[in-house]
């Protein structure tokens, strides 16, 4: 049993840092249906800042910590902007499946740049633990202090961006466009600052998500976002894409599910598969995901 | 009004070409007829012909099998598919288990004739390819009920989760991969294939039968109004598709001699794809100049190796932006959405 509880804990925490990914991946969606996969690149830049500021700062103190998130999510939302305003928005009106190869090849350029040796090289590198580190045990269970952090800032996180989405201005904005891009416009929303704010907060989400990540596995490297990236547009999609409750309820599905299965010994080797397979069995019994909205197809 | 002359011209140019399909088809047999001379001309000569070129020659056709064959899938059918690499690693894992097999029992020490190796290949590669046929039949089925970007997102689980089982079959050599694979692939099986993807997939788009996969692409609901079963097209494409996924992964394993499942992971698959929407989706002949030159590119960046992948990647986004159409794709009218 506390063997069970130990890894809903991890599961959790893992959890919580595919919610924060998979956000930015439904919003986007949200706003201009296509799937961004440079945002897997842009979670690992987060990390990279993070490191970067992180071995200039002082270990375990809360400030310190809170500081190389900030900067994290700071640098990631404007990579985010700059990625959209450079290359999605010339392409925006064409073919979505262009968009699409584009997007690839941004991750694509992003990962090399950093597999350069002069600016990073391949090897993995150490992160910093630059939050306090304790262990709080509950009995058996044990805790630590990181995996608190984790899941205290996503759900900060995903409340305040709920507040963004629901009750300002701009997310009803957002909404609009998500529903219809051509009315907003009628209507005088400014698509162009909707389109770039949407990257702005879900590159921001993304980049603290990297620095998260990288302070439980405490190792930064250019690919590491390829797994951890798909996994979250795994859970987006699981929760239905361009619902960003369901982002964050498919993110914590997916994590504990992999985690419980990882635990076990008889499957952990089949840890990978656990996400697809799941999100297969839910795509073919409700294929628009578990909040998502059926919308009927016009001929 | 000229333009309109010029519209009708080509008009009736296109309906000549509906009333008499069999004009087409001799075109076609003499076509694949002078590409298997040429491979044999090709293999022939292979003596004296640079190893290097040799070795990029042979990858270029394993590229162009790849990339024509995803194309009946994504390009002539509109099913977007991310899990080609998938079906490649079926038909690579498959092909070398039976080589790797059979060569120690049927030959001993000595290896055997080149006829007999000949046969025992063709044999490999064609189990490879209705291996990864019937694992695109077991793919398809469910996922094909989805469209658009969530059929991309299932076979792209679909391909990570076959690399997964393959990582964790130990008689395949689990993580590690298969070593030692003999090394039959020629130049001339390469080419060979090459020219017979190409022509049995040309040839099955253009056949009455295979309108009907163009016709699931330009308008499913449309086709299916017309009585089309637009879910056996599908299905038929991505088997299709698979099949020649497969032979192309049989040649690849017997090529590179060693293959372990991380080599067909999903980038893997966007290799092919970019291949394909690079050509131009549908367009057969783009879509193999696409495969050659994205053979050739990192050959060609091979001096400047430390910013190799940076320039492949730079170009791949700044071709995006001024040909969203496809690199090769003359055609008139802009891209679809």
């Amino acid at each position: 049993m506390t063997e069970f509880l130990q890894q809903l804990v991890n599961g959790l925490s893992l959890g919580a840092i595919y919610a924060l990914i998979a956000l930015g991946y439904t919003m986007v969606y949200g706003v201009l249906r296509f799937i961004n996969f440079a945002h897997s690149e842009v979670f690992m830049v987060g990390a990279m800042i993070g490191l970067g500021l992180g071995r200039h700062l002082p270990e375990g103190t809360l400030w310190g910590g809170l500081v190389v998130l900030t900067a994290a999510m700071a640098g990631s939302a404007l990579l985010g902007v700059t990625i959209e305003r450079l290359v999605y928005r010339p392409l925006r009106g064409t073919a979505t499946l262009n968009v699409l190869i584009t997007a690839i090849g941004v991750s694509l350029l992003l990962q090399s740049v950093f597999q350069h040796p002069q600016v990073f090289g391949a090897t993995p590198q150490l992160f910093p633990a630059v939050f306090p580190v304790k262990k709080i045990g509950f009995g058996d269970l044990v805790i630590s202090s990181n995996q608190l952090v984790v899941i205290t800032v996503a759900a900060l996180l995903i409340v305040v961006l709920q507040l963004v989405v629901f009750r300002t201005r701009m997310g009803t904005a957002m909404r609009a466009v998500a529903l219809n891009p051509q009315a907003a416009q009628l209507v005088g929303v400014n698509l162009n600052a909707v389109i770039s704010f949407t990257f702005a907060l879900g590159s921001a989400l993304a980049g603290a998500g990297g620095v998260l990540y990288a302070l439980n596995y405490p190792s930064v490297e250019p690919l590491m976002g390829v797994m951890p990236g798909l996994k979250a547009f795994v859970a987006a999609v699981l929760g239905g894409i361009g619902s960003i409750p369901g982002a964050a309820l498919g993110g914590l599905i997916l994590g504990t599910v992999e985690t419980l299965v990882g635990g076990s010994a008889a499957l952990s080797t089949y840890k990978d598969a656990i996400a697809f397979a799941v999100l297969i069995l839910i795509l073919l019994c409700r294929p628009t995901g578990l909040l998502g909205r059926s919308t009927a197809e016009k001929v | 009004m000229k333009s309109l002359v010029k519209k009708s011209e080509t008009l009736l140019s296109v309906e000549s070409k509906i009333k008499n399909p069999k004009s087409k088809i001799p075109g076609a047999h003499v076509a694949l007829f002078a590409a298997l001379l040429m491979a044999g001309g090709v293999a022939f000569f292979a003596g004296r012909i640079d190893p290097y070129h040799l070795d990029v020659l042979t990858n270029i056709g394993i590229n162009v099998i790849l990339a024509v064959s995803l194309n009946l899938v994504n390009g002539h059918t509109g099913q977007f598919s991310l899990g080609h690499a998938g079906f490649m690693s079926v038909g690579a894992y498959l092909s070398a288990a039976v080589t790797l097999h059979f060569v120690p029992k049927l030959f001993g020490e000595d290896g055997g004739g080149t006829l007999a190796t000949g046969a025992l290949f063709l044999a490999a590669l064609l189990t490879g390819g209705l291996a990864s046929a019937l694992a695109g039949l077991l793919v398809g089925i469910p996922s094909l009920r989805l469209r658009g970007d969530y059929l991309a997102i299932v076979t792209l689980g679909f391909g990570q989760i076959i690399v997964v089982m393959f990582q964790n079959l130990e008689p395949l050599g689990g993580a590690l991969g298969l070593n030692g694979i003999p090394p039959y692939t020629t130049v001339f099986w390469v080419l060979a294939f090459a020219a017979l993807t190409v022509f049995t997939i040309g040839c099955l788009v253009r056949s009455t039968y295979g309108r009907g996969f163009l016709a699931v692409r330009d308008d499913e609901v449309a086709a299916a109004a017309i009585g089309l079963d637009t879910t056996r097209y599908k299905i038929v494409a991505f088997v299709v598709g698979a099949f020649f996924a497969g032979i192309a992964g049989g040649l690849y394993a017997h090529f590179r001699l060693t293959i372990t499942p991380g080599g067909f992971d999903f980038t893997k698959s966007i290799e092919i794809v970019v291949m394909v929407i690079l050509g131009g989706m549908g367009n057969t002949l783009g879509v193999i100049l696409a495969a050659v030159l994205l053979t050739l590119l990192p050959e060609v960046l091979r001096p400047v190796a430390e910013y190799r992948m940076i320039l492949y990647s730079f170009l791949l986004i700044m071709l995006m932006l001024v040909r969203p159409q496809g690199l090769f794709n003359f055609k008139p009218g802009k891209a679809k959405p």
